[in-house]
């Protein structure tokens, strides 16, 4: 098997479909119908692919498997890849996503379907390629290389502001990354190499490292989003077509959590537990204001967007108190928001496509009218606030259990978040789906049909099947973990906070 | 005569220049014959430069270099005149412009720039420099018809001549206190503490940074590149531009080796200044020329940058940046020469609204291109800035590398404006078929360049490596 580059093909198979998209020619309704054949078939050996990998990952090494490493730019960069228990994650989570998001697209986009499926295609390829890079230079290239195609989506593709929306999105996360690269240069001229694995093994200097982790910091925490600058994502949202917020929420914002956990957390552990506190105290703001804002939209998909800076505030927090529960707690939550989340954005397509508005006050009572649509909606709405049996439980009681073995106080703060993500939840379900029907519109709505289950079954199966048996992703994770919290117990053990 | 096969290539330029100006008169038609023998006879000098490509030797009692620096920008400048003289002839052709002198003055320019990368000597700098400009004069009011044309040449001329006499101004300040006009001799006699030289410096940094249209010297360049015909703007923004940066470094390494201090802060404040005004003031403008001009500005500060280091890891980093930065424009002006309506060449770019419905692949080429432009990976652009910003932050100028990089994220905003009006605005009407088959040409080979530049990058980053090694 290791003959086979089998990563860097899982990488780029994707560019092999956008090559054959870009062939196709004749009519328009040909082209229409091909193009959303291809896109399918590329996504699904991809996803095949990284089944393939997973069937033969070793769970017990929780070094870099299946790494590739070939000279690229003239003695200082390398194309190196690999994967871990945490990169291979992710990985899964791209190549299942992404089919369902090409299935929604076929669904409901008819203007430029090829143009659309190019961008997702490529998308899929950048992000592949964040989550298996072991040079922090291919991890930039692929990391803002994913950004012209987002631009593309929102802008062509989005709603009203979709103008506004996609500048702020492409500008926003720019100007993050530019400071991540000036950190990447640095580390290059104070180590003499990108090369991520053997970054780990080197000590650099507390000062510097201070420096270069708030560059990293700029980037993940515009990506993450991280409050204040979390103001790009509900225009983004809200004004991206469904699957171009699927992708940004499913996929684009755990890059940044990934981000934290490989480089911050690996490259830079004096200075990770130097910033704790100052992450717990934006997450917790994050958590609470955002949690509130939430409450007040009037618009599905704001609720939804808001609530995701939420759950990435979580995140953030499982992540930076450093040990087992925590990091295994905001892994596990960013695979299940991922899920959870993106099943979410398809429901309110499903509504969407239908009526044409996102307005939650134009809604109420299609209970009676859509029952299949209320039991589907629900469960991801209770999977979104942690109900038990559910994925975004298990997500949840783990940071919780983690910060709360690190300190009460945030563990307080995050629990208030959980108790203000039921309220705004179950608000919007209540709106949405109970009450009388006000708008005669409704009435002639239809339930879901065929395509739209296809959709919606995998993301339904996946909540609960992490709900009721986690070990499928903690099992995957734990020894790469392991590896991190024990390497992070040397540093915390100095800090007096963490004492 | 042992001497003189070293500069063959320069002999045979005259000549063919000599030749086609005479020859030209006694044609009826003779825009398309002169264009053709223009074109290959600049393809073939081409390996008559590459055979004397790593030579290094001084010439002429030592006023003339020829080594492998010297011999990649001219490469370059070739390659550049090459690219702008194929992707124009439709142009000049549609607005009635088909005159020979075209390509005599492109001819003589080129001569120009030769030799302002190659001299060695003060006076061979300076009449280099007049040779390329004089030309560009001329060639920036070609079309004497039109007002606007008209008027850029003369501001051009009054303002280089402006500036070329403070740059001799300069040369006679230097000459006056080392003895010599040889750039040898200068780092020789050069002592930092006379007040004279380092005026006679400042006086030469600012005639050059007015060639390269740094700022604060840029004031001309937006004027002039509107009122130019479109393919005399493309070609002020590719060949100059690399042989004014060829000078510069060619200078300042060789002849003000000893000055590093002095002219160090003077190149950051210019290159700074160059890269703020090139992203900000970019933002209001609504013609495409002088939308390019703007951002012809900020790209010299980013070569500048790599200069401004004073080692040879930043005169490698300018030179990759300076070949990629040709590249992007010969493309970016391909496209711009695509964008006419009933023979009117539309300079507003509103007028490209829903651009990538009617024309789909120069819109996709157009969007690649200013995305290059913007420097976002993994198109050619981004490597460029790269390998600048590595040099910028390997001497330790963070400040410089934050100025820098924040005003890539402004400038991107600009870029991605244009391709805002191309792919979410409403279709406008369509262009004209432009049937050209060297626009096409140029615009596939240079697209290309730029979207697989990611492949193998190592081998252009080799080349100026070791062309930046001559400053050892």
């Amino acid at each position: 098997m290791n003959e086979i580059p089998i990563l860097t093909l899982t990488i780029f198979l994707p560019l092999i479909g956008v090559l054959f998209l870009t062939l196709i020619k004749g009519q328009p309704n040909f082209v229409y119908k091909t193009s959303g054949y291809v896109a399918m078939l590329t996504s699904g050996i991809t996803f095949f692919a990284s089944i393939l990998i997973l069937l033969n990952f070793n769970y017990s090494n929780p070094d870099f498997q299946f790494t590739e490493q070939h000279d690229w730019i003239f003695n200082f960069v390398n194309y190196k890849v690999g994967v871990d228990g945490i990169s291979l994650t992710f990985v899964l989570l791209t190549t299942f996503i992404i089919p369902i998001c090409i299935l929604a697209t076929i669904n409901s986009i008819k203007n430029r379907l090829r143009e659309f499926l190019i961008a997702l295609l490529l998308m899929e390829t950048m992000m592949i390629g964040v989550f298996c890079s072991l040079d922090l230079f291919i991890f930039y290239l692929f990391f803002e290389a994913g950004l012209i195609p987002m631009f593309l989506i929102i802008g062509i593709w989005g709603g009203k502001r979709r103008v506004y929306s996609a500048f702020k999105f492409f500008l926003y996360t720019l100007l993050g990354s530019v400071f991540m690269l000036i950190s990447i240069i640095c580390i290059y001229y104070d180590a003499g190499t990108l090369d991520v694995e053997k970054l780990l093994n080197i000590q650099i200097n507390l000062d510097y490292q201070k420096y270069l982790w708030l560059g990293f910091f700029a980037s993940f925490a515009v990506k993450t989003p991280m409050w204040p600058v979390h103001t790009w994502l509900p225009d983004a949202h809200v004004e991206a077509p469904t699957s171009g917020s699927v992708i940004l929420a499913a996929i684009l914002l755990k890059m940044a959590g990934y981000g934290f956990i490989r480089f911050s957390l690996g490259l830079f552990p004096d200075a990770s537990v130097y910033f704790a506190p100052m992450i717990f105290i934006l997450s917790i703001i994050a958590i609470i204001y955002t949690s509130l804002v939430a409450l007040v939209q009037k618009d599905m998909k704001k609720l939804i967007a808001y609530s995701s800076v939420a759950h990435m505030g979580f995140v953030t927090i499982g992540i930076f108190v450093f040990n087992k529960e925590g990091i295994e707690g905001s892994i596990f939550q960013m695979v299940s928001h991922g899920i959870i989340s993106s099943a979410l954005f398809l429901c309110v397509g499903v509504i969407y496509d239908r009526m044409h508005t996102r307005e939650i006050s134009e809604y109420g009572g299609i209970v009676n009218i859509m029952p299949k649509y209320s039991i589907m909606f629900m469960i991801f709405i209770l999977g979104s606030l942690g109900l038990p049996g559910t994925s975004g439980f298990i997500g949840e009681i783990l940071i919780l259990i983690g910060s709360f073995k690190f300190n009460y106080w945030i563990a307080f703060f995050a629990a208030i978040g959980v108790i203000l993500s039921a309220c705004y939840s179950l608000w919007l379900y209540r709106r949405v789906v109970f009450g009388v029907i006000k708008n005669t519109k409704i009435n002639n709505l239809k339930d879901i049909n065929k395509n739209e289950y296809l959709i919606l079954i995998p993301l339904l199966v996946m909540t609960l099947v992490l709900g009721f048996y986690p070990s499928l992703v903690l099992d995957l994770i734990s020894s790469s973990v392991d590896k991190l919290t024990n390497n992070m117990m040397d540093y915390t053990k100095t800090s007096d906070l963490f004492k | 005569m042992l001497e003189l096969q070293n500069i063959f290539p320069e002999i045979f330029l005259t000549l063919l220049l000599l030749f086609l100006l005479v020859f030209g008169v006694f044609l009826k038609d003779p825009f398309t014959l002169i264009k053709k023998i223009t074109i290959s006879g600049m393809l073939v000098c081409i390996p008559l430069v590459y055979l004397n490509f790593d030579n290094q030797i001084l010439i002429f009692d030592k006023n003339y270099s020829i080594n492998i620096f010297s011999n990649l920008l001219k490469i370059i400048i070739l390659l550049s005149c090459i690219f702008c003289l194929v992707f124009t002839g439709q142009y000049l052709k549609r607005i009635n412009l088909e005159k020979f002198e075209y390509m005599i003055l492109i001819l003589s320019s080129t001569i120009g720039m030769f030799v302002m990368v190659s001299a060695n000597n003060l006076i061979g700098l300076y009449l280099g420099i007049e040779l390329q400009s004089l030309s560009l004069y001329v060639l920036s009011s070609i079309d004497r018809k039109s007002l606007k044309s008209s008027e850029s040449g003369v501001k051009y001329f009054v303002l280089g001549a402006l500036s070329s006499g403070l740059f001799l101004y300069g040369c006679s300040l230097i000459y006056g206190f080392t003895g010599s006009a040889n750039y040898l001799i200068i780092n020789e006699n050069f002592s930092i503490d006379n007040l004279g030289l380092i005026f006679g410096l400042v006086f030469i940094i600012v005639g050059l940074a007015f060639k390269i249209s740094a700022v604060p010297f840029h004031m001309w360049t937006p004027d002039v590149y509107e009122g130019s015909p479109t393919s005399v703007t493309a070609f002020f923004a590719l060949a100059p531009k690399v042989a004014g940066i060829g000078a510069f470094i060619q200078i300042l390494f060789v002849a003000f080796n000893e000055a590093f201090v002095e002219w160090k802060s003077i190149i950051i404040f210019i290159s700074v200044a160059s890269m703020l005004l090139g992203s900000v003031a970019a933002i209001g403008q609504s013609n495409i020329k002088r939308l390019m001009a703007y951002s012809s500005i900020g790209h010299m500060g980013y070569a500048l940058a790599g200069v401004a280091t004073g080692v040879t890891v930043g005169i490698s980093a300018t030179l990759t940046y300076i070949f990629i930065y040709v590249i992007m424009n010969i493309s970016a002006f391909t496209c711009i020469l695509f964008f006419s309506r009933h023979k009117v060449y539309s300079e507003d770019i509103r007028d490209l609204g829903g651009l990538s419905k009617n024309h789909p692949i120069i819109a996709a080429c157009f969007c690649l291109i200013l995305f290059s432009l913007a420097g976002i990976p993994p198109l050619a652009g981004f490597f460029a800035k790269f390998y600048i910003f590595k040099a910028v932050i390997e001497s330790e100028m963070y400040i410089l590398a934050i100025i820098g990089l924040l005003s890539t994220v402004v400038s991107a905003f600009y870029y991605l404006r244009v391709i805002k009006i191309m792919y979410f605005e409403e279709e406008k009407e369509k262009f004209d078929e432009i049937s050209g088959l060297g626009m096409k040409l140029s615009l596939a080979i240079t697209s290309f360049l730029i979207l697989f530049y990611f492949i193998s990058p190592s081998y252009l980053l080799n080349l100026t490596d070791i062309a930046s090694k001559v400053f050892n």
